[in-house]
């Protein structure tokens, strides 16, 4: 398959590019969207392919629009929505967490919410607490939704286009640390499909599972666990919900080892779910307790060294592991 | 409360802003035909509304139940202002709009009923009423919410039509919303987008001088002229008594058509009154029984029935006939939703997602649809 080396923001404009061309009821909608480009220029260009009926730039009014566009989805068009950073879709609970993923059931199967919601996720560096959620911790606790929170490029786009093609509502969780980042895409049609993880690295000793950017702290921290001999499966969740548990529990069922990186807050998390989960069906496979990294039980400081402690990183990992290890 | 009497009895047609002239209702224009099937889609709501209460009184109805008694000229005379396909969607006090579109009068009480032949299966009850057939788009319990999805709705109207048709715009979407929802966040920036991107979408504020029990004076600011709000929009208002079947068909008419014509927003403020309380719990001390009695004596139903005995040559007998059909329409309603099971265990993990995955089994259609169908 041939292959060329693209950024994470272009592999997100070629997924939704891709798909509008193929059909027009799927439209793009948000802040600076269109005749701006996009605030981080993930739309770059879209505006002159598609027009501004379809590429639409809004008012700073995300309850507004988002619930616009969910009523829209309910008539069957397939809508894009960018959130400048998912920060502010807080402002937007009532219709993200209200209508679009209980629209289905709450209308006994007759309406359903075909939407994309999409942006940045978790801190963008030194923005302070009301800039910097990690929304993973607050929306996966809401049946009706699906999340995806992609790694690299490939994945990008990948999912993304699997979203849109879906037919149920989307939270794309993508990180404006990693809209630079460069990978391998192939010039070739394809989609990722929601709920299949991929093991980043292979490794006997313990596994560590994480979704978007801390798997860069996690791969970080295999290399220098390796040099102490411990060698980590990394596992890229790829999609909280719905959630491969299966990949992860063969994975501990190896290593008899877990620990779980999650940006978001500890209390009530995809990390306190997924250590559930492991504890429930790896219980006779476990050697320890099952590890977790998250950000720290904090609001994010603007510091850049009291916000680079507070985030996982690297150390912290490593810690983790070493000491859930240690009877190895 | 007394503005709230001189407010229905006068009118202020020549706001800054609004559509200006107010339209004379002209009942000749009107065929008998057309007043018979008001009068009972009215009597057919009060009717559903009347068998609703007693069977929360019997425990047959759970949670919260919000009756349309007193407000029956609004739903009906709206939705006659705009054609079977115009999509409308409402906040939860929603019975009336679902049999004035066409429901079914036994989906809709099975659904109070929470049982599987209910129009979302038992899944939604008494606030979230959904009819795809009948291009009702709920039923929404949260006060305002339904107000960007209406502006999304005739958002998703103009995009088909113009964009992926290629055609003019055509339809006009019909978001009602109570005069408290005019507090919300959500309202405004509906109504902001609404103007912004030219939607055809008409505000029905179904102004009942109360959100629960706080009058709207003490709770909107211009609550005396609430067309002010359309104004600073730029969107065009019109005020309709709406205690007069007519006068709502009359006024909406007008609205509506120039709405689809020009694909522009719309605001009615359309003055009615909520005969019991806010919901079947509230015990309305926060008025006086005289205010009550005053509207009753306005009463959109009976001003119909008069019309009709005094200028369509009706009898006591054509409207006791008409009684008659229609609590038999409601009587058997009621049977028919009392003898519907409740929903299988099984319906628990449908519908979450349109998918089959994990637990989750997939969507599959009310009875509703698949009769309609």
């Amino acid at each position: 398959m041939a292959t060329r080396e693209i950024e994470f923001r272009d592999a997100l404009r070629e997924a939704m590019s891709e798909e509008m061309r193929a059909d027009p009821r799927v439209f793009l909608i948000g802040e600076e969207v269109a005749q701006y480009n996009g605030a981080y220029k993930v739309s770059k260009g879209m505006l002159e392919e598609f027009g501004p009926r379809r590429i639409i730039d809004t008012p700073i009014s995300e309850s507004g629009f988002a619930g616009m566009a969910i009523g829209a989805a309910m008539m069957g068009l397939r809508p894009i929505v960018e959130f400048m950073s998912w920060s502010f879709s807080l402002v937007a609970a009532d219709p993200i967490l209200n209508n679009a993923p209980k629209m289905l059931y709450m209308s006994g199967g007759q309406f359903g919410c075909p939407i994309v919601f999409r942006g940045n996720d978790g801190a963008g560096g030194q923005l302070g607490s009301t800039h910097s959620w990690c929304v993973e911790g607050l929306y996966s606790n809401v049946p009706g939704l699906k999340m995806a929170i992609p790694f690299d490029p490939y994945d990008a786009k990948g999912l993304l286009k699997a979203a849109i093609r879906g037919d149920d509502p989307v939270f794309f969780l993508e990180s404006e640390r990693l809209l630079s980042t460069k990978g391998e895409v192939p010039e070739e049609e394809y989609t990722v499909p929601f709920g299949k993880a991929k093991i980043r690295r292979s490794g006997g000793d313990c596994t560590l599972v994480s979704f978007g950017r801390p798997l860069y702290f996690c791969l970080e921290a295999a290399e220098t666990l390796a040099k102490e001999g411990i060698e980590c499966e990394v596992i890229d969740g790829r999609t909280i919900r719905p959630l491969d548990i299966d990949t992860i529990i063969k994975s501990v069922r190896k290593t008899n080892y877990c620990v779980v990186v999650d940006q978001s807050w500890s209390f009530g998390s995809p990390g306190s779910e997924i250590a559930s989960q492991v504890h429930r069906y790896c219980f006779d496979d476990l050697d320890n307790y099952v590890g977790r990294v998250h950000s720290d039980d904090v609001p994010a400081p603007y510091a850049y060294n009291l916000e680079q402690e507070m985030l996982p990183n690297a150390r912290k990992i490593c810690e983790c592991v070493r000491a859930v290890t240690y009877n190895a | 409360m007394a503005y709230l009497t001189e407010k229905l009895t006068s009118p202020q047609p020549n706001r800054p802003g609004g559509t200006g002239k107010q339209n004379k209702p002209e009942p000749r224009a009107i065929d008998t035909r057309t007043l018979r099937s008001w009068l009972r889609d009215m009597l057919l709501i009060r009717e559903f509304e009347v068998r609703c209460m007693q069977a929360y009184q019997n425990k047959k109805i759970g949670g919260f139940c919000h009756v349309y008694i007193g407000q029956e000229a609004v739903a009906v005379g709206c939705t006659a202002a705009v054609k079977p396909d115009d999509p409308i969607v409402t906040a939860y006090r929603d019975h009336g709009h679902a049999l004035a579109r066409g429901m079914h009068p036994k989906y809709c009480m099975a659904e109070m009923f929470g049982k599987i032949g209910g129009c979302a299966k038992g899944k939604g009850g008494s606030m979230h009423m959904f009819d795809k057939t009948h291009h009702l788009y709920g039923g929404h319990g949260i006060v305002g919410a339904q107000t960007p999805l209406g502006a999304g709705l005739a958002f998703a109207t103009k995009y088909t039509d113009e964009v992926i048709n290629k055609g003019k715009s055509s339809k006009v979407t019909l978001c009602f919303l109570g005069d408290g929802a005019l507090n919300q966040g959500a309202f405004h920036e509906a109504m902001n987008l609404a103007g912004l991107f030219d939607l055809p979408v008409i505000f029905c504020v179904e102004n009942n001088g109360y959100s629960m029990g706080t009058s709207i004076s003490r709770g909107t600011t211009m609550g005396h002229d609430i067309s002010a709000k359309a104004v600073a929009y730029g969107i065009d208002s019109a005020v309709i008594e709406g205690m007069d079947v007519i006068k709502v068909y009359e006024g909406m008419k007008a609205v509506a058509d120039k709405c689809r014509e020009s694909s522009r927003p719309a605001f009615v403020d359309i003055r009615t009154y909520r005969y019991k309380g806010h919901s079947m719990s509230d015990p309305r001390k926060y008025r006086t029984r005289e205010e009550e009695e005053q509207y009753e004596t306005q009463d959109p139903i009976e001003r119909l029935a008069e019309h009709m005995t005094n200028d369509r040559g009706w009898s006591k007998d054509d409207y006791e006939a008409l009684m008659r059909e229609v609590k038999d329409e409601i009587r058997a309603a009621v049977e028919w939703a009392d003898a519907s099971p409740e929903p299988p265990i099984s319906e628990l993990y449908k519908d979450v997602y349109v998918e089959q995955w994990g637990p989750y089994a997939g969507t599959e259609p009310p009875q509703m649809l698949k009769d309609n169908a």
